[in-house]
């Protein structure tokens, strides 16, 4: 997610049982809580406090998005802003046409879900249930793959896109983080698959099912935890790519969001709170979309990760 | 368990060819041509001419490049190393302690709010925290407000502070990985493990270093190697906060590469810069791995 840090990349393959939602995930019961001294209430008190201060940056430019320069200057950026004032917003709003930025991270980031997930489907049926020939090799190369920093194909890229013309295009960037991420798909899934109960496959195949239904038809539904979980990762990354459209995007028409708005850094030295507005419109899409899809996020980062 | 071997395993390589097919195209031909790159002197137009090995003896001479490496140090800690151990510390005195006296609810708040930044364009908190930070941001205008206007700095414009606070915000960037991740880890521990443990009148600090560490190593190799690994590739962080500057104080490998492909038109040299960092990170990956499949057995 942020970067591509939190991008729970590998490991162990084998041992796993089925990561994601999908495996039996053993809640703890909300136990009766134990004896609460007053020792322990200072504990969550002072918890309390760090998680505040950790999320205070937030709160920050929350108040100061509304302020003006004036209240600014003279109120400092812990005050209660003088009156609401949403024209700072808006004029950044316009300044970076962010409706425009929304609809186009929106876009980009469906697709890439789409063409990362569908390939990554196909790949890890290869792998997972058709166990075809060499495919620890492939397994591999898809891991290997996976961990390449883009700043060591970045320039290829952006050359061969020029030269083909997919260069600030929306379809050939789309292609490009879909394929990226169907490596890390490909890996996850491959695990799951590997595990899954080859009875059921064999039992379709004689009932006449071709490869095709048996992959709609069983393992399309019974992989649909583990690809949710996928999907809701596979947008947040995508929404948070930075040297890829960076270097690829450059027209208004096609930037992602955090692209246009990193171009107000620097800007606006005179305008304080505009800086400030235009982080917020940066944070409130993704702390939305962190709201509705909490569950998914928390638990997926375990997803590939350890079992 | 081996199932009868019709033809029907080899009918499953049309479903690999298009995702490998495409992998190599989009990912592996540009790799190896990075790598081709790297071997030559080139502007990014006209034609590459081959140079040998000339730009890494050029790279093991520049001073901006080991200082690049230096700070991936830097980065290394307030991305992996600091982020783990803070993380560990949280999620034992989340999961046992204020989740057993409190409940689980409070503990997934708390939980919530610390893995937020993650979420979040790493280009938008840096925006952020590059407000927060100017010279005219809000942490001086705390300090003025409660008359301590005199510790006001310029908080990434100083050479000698500006990499110490990347790597502050690299840590709250970072935090919420290794915690949500080592929170789930725990669920793996028997509940009973602790009782008895707190019955033969273990302190809560010895339950964390014998019971919960110990528990927890799968996790935490996990995270120090993801984390080093996404540390070696930091861009957007140091594009938006402190464009690598001031001089090379916080400057990084990907933005010296960066650098060299787009403002400086060295096509040649940033290769060699980026191919080296690959080189890099496909190493430590691949020590994961067999490490990891000599564990498995």
């Amino acid at each position: 997610m942020t970067t591509d840090t939190t991008t729970p990349v590998t490991s162990r393959p084998e041992k796993t049982h089925t990561p994601g939602p999908s495996a039996p995930t053993r809640r703890r019961k909300n136990r009766a809580p134990g004896r609460r001294g007053a020792g322990s209430y200072a504990v969550v008190a002072a918890v309390t406090v760090f998680v505040l201060a950790f999320l205070a940056p937030f709160a920050i430019i929350l108040l100061n998005s509304f302020k003006t320069s004036a209240d600014y200057r003279t109120n400092g950026s812990l005050s209660w802003p003088e009156r609401w004032n949403w024209d700072i917003i808006g004029d950044v709003w316009e300044r970076v046409d962010f409706t425009q930025k929304l609809i186009n991270s929106i876009q980009i980031s469906l697709g890439v879900v789409l063409i990362a997930v569908v390939l990554a489907l196909f790949n890890a049926y290869a792998i997972g249930i058709g166990r075809v020939r060499w495919r620890t090799a492939f397994l591999v190369f898809f891991l290997g793959v996976n961990v390449l920093p883009q700043e060591g194909l970045v320039y290829p890229i952006y050359y061969l896109f020029k030269e083909t013309g997919l260069y600030d295009g929306k379809l050939g960037y789309t292609i490009l983080v879909g394929i990226t991420y169907s490596a890390f798909g490909t890996y996850l899934l491959s695990s799951v698959f590997s595990s899954f109960p080859r009875e059921l496959i064999e039992a379709a195949s004689l009932d006449g099912a071709g490869r095709w239904t048996i992959l709609w038809r069983i393992i399309l539904p019974m992989s649909w935890p583990t690809l949710s979980v996928m999907c809701v990762f596979f947008f947040v990354w995508s929404w948070n790519e930075f040297l890829y459209p960076l270097v690829l995007l450059i027209s208004n028409d096609n930037q992602t969001v955090p692209l246009g708005l990193s171009v107000m850094q620097g800007q606006y030295t005179s305008d304080p709170t505009a800086m400030s507005a235009a982080a917020l419109l940066g944070v409130i899409p993704m702390v939305v979309f962190f709201l509705i899809f909490q569950r998914s996020l928390t638990r997926g980062v375990t997803a590939g990760a350890v079992k | 368990m081996k199932t009868t071997r019709h033809p029907r395993s080899t009918g499953y390589a049309v479903f690999l060819a298009p995702g490998l097919l495409l992998s190599l195209l989009f990912l592996v031909v540009p790799l190896v041509m990075t790598f081709y790159y790297s071997l030559t002197a080139w502007q990014g137009i006209g034609d590459p001419t081959f140079i040998g090995l000339d730009n890494y003896t050029r790279l093991f001479q520049d001073a901006d490049f080991w200082a690049s490496f230096r700070n991936i140090a830097f980065v290394i800690i307030g991305i992996a190393v600091v982020p783990t151990l803070l993380g560990l510390f949280l999620a034992a005195l989340l999961f046992d302690y204020i989740g057993k006296k409190h409940g689980d609810g409070i503990v997934g708040i708390f939980r919530s709010g610390l893995y937020l930044p993650q979420v979040i364009p790493v280009a938008v908190t840096g925006l952020m925290w590059g407000w927060i930070l100017a010279p005219e941001g809000a942490v001086n205008s705390v300090l003025d407000t409660i008359g301590l206007g005199s510790l006001a700095e310029n908080w990434l414009g100083d050479p000698g502070l500006a990499l110490w606070v990347v790597l502050g915000v690299l840590v709250w960037m970072q935090l919420g990985y290794p915690l949500v991740l080592f929170m789930s880890g725990l669920q793996r521990i028997d509940p009973e493990l602790y009782e008895a443990a707190s019955l033969d009148g273990a302190s809560w600090w010895q339950r964390f270093t014998r019971i919960t560490v110990p528990i927890l190593r799968p996790e935490v190799y996990v995270v120090l190697v993801t984390t080093t690994i996404a540390g070696l590739k930091v861009f957007a962080q140091i594009f938006v906060l402190t464009g690598g500057g001031p001089g090379n104080s916080t400057l990084v490998p990907a933005y010296f590469a960066y650098q060299n492909f787009f403002e400086r038109a060295d096509v040649g040299y940033g290769s060699a810069i980026s191919s080296t960092i690959t080189l890099l990170v496909l190493v430590i990956a691949g020590t994961m791995l067999t490490r990891q499949a000599r564990e498995d057995g």
